[in-house]
C-alpha cells in the first residue's frame, strides 16, 4: 500500500500480500467497436466490456471474481491473459508489464499463467487424444529433453487430477464432463504455471461433480502454491474457494474485499441483490429469508449509464448517482472494511 | 424504506410459502412407468417403475443428475418421446389415461392441460417469428378466435408474467429480448392456454441468479393466480428449497427417495440424496472439503445388479448388491425411500461423513486402484461408519471402476 493514487490503493486493500503481488492490475479497459452491417462498415460505438478495473493477487492466494453475464468478467480474465488486447490500462505479471510485450515474448510468460476454459465440451480438440492434449504445452515451451520425459510428466499430471493414465489414449468424448473439465486443469498445470484464470471452471458440470473439481482446485493450491483468478458466477462456490471477492457490475468492480466481510457485511446495494438471490439448499432459511428482487435487466455496456452504473436498478438511488460516479474505497459509515463504489453505502445481511 | 418502490421488491417470506394443497382433488396420478429405447447397443432403460401422485396446485421437484431419467419420465406425461420408446405403465390425468392415445388426442391435452417450459429459451422460441405471433399461435391451436384476437391475448399473458411494454414486445423477436426475458416468454406461452399442470424442466439452468430468483418468483404467482400444479425438474437442490412442496429424488431412471421438503433436507433416508446435499457448499462448510459422490451414474443400458446407487453408496453391502430394493417407507411420515440400510442411516448423526475424503489420487493410490477389490470398500460393520471410513483410500478406490462405467454412461441418449 505504498502507492497514493485511490485507484491502486484501492486495489491492494484487504489483501494481506507481500509488497510486490503477483498480478497487479490497474485501470484496465477493454472496448470493442460496435460496427454498422453493410457495403461500407463503420464504426458506429463501443462496448464497454470492461471499463477500468484494478485489484492485485498474492502469490497462492485466490481472487473471485463474481457478476452476471454480461458483465466483464471473462473479458478481464482474457485481457489479463492477453488474448484479448486491453484498450488500455496495465497488467504487471511478477514485474513485467504484459500490455506492452510482443506475441513472443507474450507466451514466454504464459509458462506462468496459464487459464482453464468454462466449456469442457468445447475446449478439448475431438479429434485429439487426451495425451497429445495435455502434452501439446511440453512440446511448445518443453526443453529438448525428449518425448520419454513429456510422456512421463503427462502420466503424471493425469494422475495429479485424478484420472487415470491408462485412459490417456482415449478421445475427449470418451469422458464424462467432470473428467473432461479436469483434462482442462492438467493441461494448464503442466507447465508448473503460478497463476491460473480459471473462467467458469464449475459451471457446466453437475453439483455432484462439481464438488469434485472444486476439492481438485483447493488441493493443488496446497500442494503447488497457485494464485487462482477464479471467475463464476455461482456465488457459493466463490465462497468457498475465494480468499477475497469482487464483485462486478456492468465492466467495474462494485464491491471488494475479503470473503468474509463481503458476504456476511456486503455493502453495495448489487451484492446484497446479488446475494439475496442465491437459493440456499435449506428449506426453512430459505423461506424465512428476505429476497431483494432487482427489476428488469442490465443496461446496454454500448451505453451505460452516468454516474453510476446500478443507479437504474437501485432501490437507494438519488440524484447524486446520476451525476457522480462512487469511487470503489473504503466507506467508513458503511461498517464493512471491504471496499465500495456506493455514495449509500451500509452493510446489511442478506443470506 | 421510503423509496422501494423504486426499482427493488422486498419480499419477506423468500420465495413464497408453501401453498396449502387442496387435499384429495388429485390431478396426476403415474403408476409403475417405464420407458425404455431399444438401440442398436442394447436395450437403454430410461425410466424404471416410477409412480407418484400429484394434487391440483401442489408444486413437485424433481432432482437428479444428467442421465438419471428426469426428463424422460416428464416427457413420457407429455407424449413427446420419439417413436423408438417402448412406455408402460399409466399416466392418468384428470381421470383420464395418457398412455397410449393417438397422437391427435395427445395434441388437444399438450398445451391444453399439460404445458411444457424448455430449459433452454434461447432455443425454444422460433427465431424467424414475432414472439407475440408466436403466443397467439399456441393459443389458436386450442381456441378457435381471430388472430387479432389470440394477439391481444398474447399480450395480456406477456403482461402477466411481468414482460413491460407487452404490446410492444409482442411486436418483436425473441433475439431482442434478453435471456430472462424468453424466459418469461416461455412461460407466457406455457400459461396461455390456462392448462391444469406445468412442467417446467430446468427452467433457470441457463440464468443469472437474479434473473432465476424472478424467473421462480413469476411461476409461483402463476400458480396462485392460475391454480395450476407446477412440476419442476432441476439438479440444483437450492431452486427446490424455497418453493416447492414435495421432492422426488431420481437415480439411475428411478424414484429413490420421495417426501416433504423439509424431510428430505432434514431427514434424508438415502445416501444418494445426502451426498447430493453434502456436495452443494454453503456456509458451514467453507474452509472445509466438499464431499462429492464418488464415480458416475451408472449406464442405463447396463445397470448393476442390486441397488443402482451401489456402486457409489458407502454404506452397500452384499444385499444392496444382489437385490434392488422397494420404495419403502420409513419412520417419517409420508416420506418413502429406496435403500435397503435407511434404518442404519437414520441412526447416524452426521452422514455426511459417509462421503468425506482425503486425498485425489497419487502414483501409488493409483496401484492399489488397480488391485483394490471393490467388496472391501463398503462398510460392512456399523460401528465403522464413523470418522475410521473418512480415512486414507477407501473412498477413492471406488473411483476407477466408476470411471470406467462413466465413459459408456457418456454414450446413451441425455435424458
Amino acid at each position: 500500500m505504498t502507492t497514493t493514487t485511490t485507484q491502486s490503493s484501492a486495489s491492494s486493500a484487504g489483501s494481506q500480500a507481500s509488497a510486490t503481488p503477483l498480478l497487479q492490475v490497474t485501470d484496465l479497459v477493454k472496448t470493442f467497436p460496435v460496427r454498422k452491417t453493410g457495403i461500407i462498415t463503420r464504426t458506429i460505438g463501443q462496448v464497454q466490456a470492461v471499463s477500468g478495473v484494478s485489484f492485485d493477487l498474492a502469490a497462492g492466494e485466490t481472487l473471485g471474481l463474481v457478476g452476471e453475464s454480461g458483465c466483464g468478467k471473462t473479458t478481464t480474465g482474457r485481457a489479463i491473459m492477453q488474448l484479448h488486447k486491453p484498450s488500455s490500462g496495465s497488467v504487471r505479471f511478477d514485474g513485467k508489464e504484459l500490455t506492452k510485450l510482443s506475441a513472443r515474448a507474450m507466451r514466454a510468460v504464459r509458462r506462468d499463467l496459464q487459464i482453464v476454459f468454462q466449456d469442457p465440451y468445447a475446449s478439448l480438440n475431438p479429434r485429439w487424444q487426451v495425451n497429445d492434449i495435455v502434452m501439446e504445452p511440453l512440446k511448445i515451451h518443453g526443453s529438448a529433453s525428449g518425448v520419454r520425459n513429456h510422456q512421463h510428466r503427462v502420466n503424471e499430471l493425469l494422475e495429479l487430477v485424478g484420472l487415470n493414465p491408462e485412459h490417456r489414449n482415449r478421445y475427449p468424448h470418451e469422458f464424462s464432463g467432470g473428467q473432461r473439465q479436469r483434462i482442462g486443469i492438467a493441461r494448464a498445470l503442466a507447465l508448473e504455471p503460478r497463476m491460473i484464470v480459471l473462467d467458469e471452471p464449475v459451471s457446466a458440470l453437475d453439483v455432484s461433480v462439481q464438488a469434485g473439481v472444486v476439492n481438485l482446485l483447493e488441493e493443488l493450491q496446497e500442494r503447488l502454491s497457485l494464485s487462482y483468478l477464479f471467475i463464476a458466477h455461482d456465488l457459493s462456490v466463490v465462497r468457498h474457494i475465494a480468499g477475497r471477492v469482487a464483485v462486478m457490475y456492468l465492466g467495474k468492480i462494485v464491491e471488494m474485499g475479503p470473503r468474509d466481510e463481503v458476504y456476511e457485511k456486503p455493502s453495495h446495494p448489487y451484492t446484497q441483490a446479488l446475494l439475496s438471490a442465491v437459493p440456499v439448499p435449506d428449506p426453512k432459511l430459505e423461506r424465512s429469508r428476505e429476497r431483494i428482487v432487482l427489476k428488469g435487466d442490465v443496461p446496454s455496456p454500448v451505453n451505460p449509464p452516468s454516474g453510476c452504473r446500478f443507479r437504474t436498478r437501485c432501490w437507494k438511488a438519488q440524484d447524486i448517482c446520476a451525476t457522480e460516479e462512487p469511487p470503489l474505497i473504503v466507506r467508513e459509515s458503511s461498517g464493512s472494511a471491504s471496499l465500495s463504489a456506493c455514495h449509500f453505502a451500509g452493510a446489511r445481511d442478506v443470506m | 424504506m421510503s423509496t422501494e418502490n423504486v426499482s427493488g421488491s422486498f419480499q419477506p417470506g423468500g420465495l413464497g410459502a408453501p401453498a396449502a394443497t387442496i387435499a384429495g382433488e388429485r390431478l396426476l396420478t403415474v403408476d409403475e412407468l417405464s420407458v425404455s429405447f431399444n438401440t442398436e447397443d442394447g436395450v437403454v432403460r430410461a425410466v424404471r417403475n416410477v409412480s407418484f401422485d400429484l394434487d391440483r396446485r401442489e408444486v413437485l421437484g424433481v432432482v437428479g443428475e444428467s442421465g438419471s431419467g428426469k426428463s424422460v419420465s416428464s416427457m413420457a406425461v407429455l407424449g413427446l418421446l420419439p417413436k423408438t420408446a417402448t412406455v408402460t405403465g399409466s399416466i392418468n390425468f384428470n381421470g383420464r389415461e395418457l398412455v397410449g392415445l393417438s397422437y391427435n388426442q395427445m395434441r388437444a391435452v399438450r398445451g391444453n392441460g399439460i404445458a411444457m417450459i424448455f430449459q433452454d429459451p434461447m432455443t425454444s422460441l422460433n427465431p424467424v417469428f414475432t414472439v407475440g405471433w408466436q403466443l397467439a399461435e399456441a393459443y389458436r391451436a386450442h381456441h378457435d378466435v381471430s388472430k387479432k384476437a389470440a394477439f391481444a391475448k398474447s399480450v395480456e399473458t406477456l403482461d402477466l408474467v411481468g414482460i413491460p411494454q407487452p404490446d410492444r414486445r409482442a411486436r418483436q423477436y425473441p433475439h431482442e429480448y434478453s435471456g430472462g426475458m424468453r424466459q418469461r416468454a416461455m412461460i407466457a406461452m406455457s400459461i396461455i392456454n390456462d392448462p391444469d399442470l406445468i412442467i417446467a424442466d430446468e427452467p433457470t439452468t441457463a440464468l443469472d441468479v437474479t434473473v432465476q430468483a424472478q424467473i421462480l418468483e413469476t411461476l409461483l404467482r402463476i400458480r396462485d393466480e392460475t391454480s395450476a400444479a407446477i412440476i419442476i425438474i432441476t439438479h440444483d437442490l437450492g431452486v427446490v428449497a424455497g418453493m416447492v412442496d414435495r421432492v422426488q429424488v431420481m437415480y439411475g431412471g428411478t424414484i429413490v427417495e420421495a417426501g416433504q421438503v423439509n424431510e428430505i433436507y432434514e431427514a434424508p433416508r438415502m445416501p444418494y440424496t445426502v451426498g447430493l446435499i453434502g456436495s452443494i457448499p454453503h456456509v458451514g462448510l467453507v474452509g472445509k472439503r466438499l464431499t462429492p459422490i464418488k464415480g458416475a451414474p451408472p449406464s442405463l443400458m447396463n445397470l448393476p445388479s442390486g441397488c443402482s446407487f451401489s456402486p457409489r453408496c458407502p454404506l452397500a453391502i452384499d444385499v444392496c448388491r444382489e437385490v434392488e430394493p422397494d420404495l419403502m417407507d420409513t419412520d417419517r411420515t409420508d416420506h418413502t425411500s429406496r435403500c435397503h440400510r435407511w434404518k442404519e442411516l437414520a441412526e447416524i448423526d452426521n452422514p455426511q461423513k459417509l462421503f468425506a475424503h482425503e486425498e485425489i489420487g497419487t502414483i501409488e493410490d493409483a496401484l492399489i486402484l488397480q488391485l483394490a477389490n471393490p467388496d472391501e470398500i463398503s462398510v460392512v460393520d456399523d460401528s465403522l461408519v464413523d470418522e475410521s471410513l473418512v480415512d486414507d483410500t477407501a473412498a477413492d478406490r471406488q473411483s476407477p471402476a466408476a470411471e470406467v462405467d462413466a465413459t459408456s454412461a457418456e454414450e446413451n441418449p441425455k435424458s
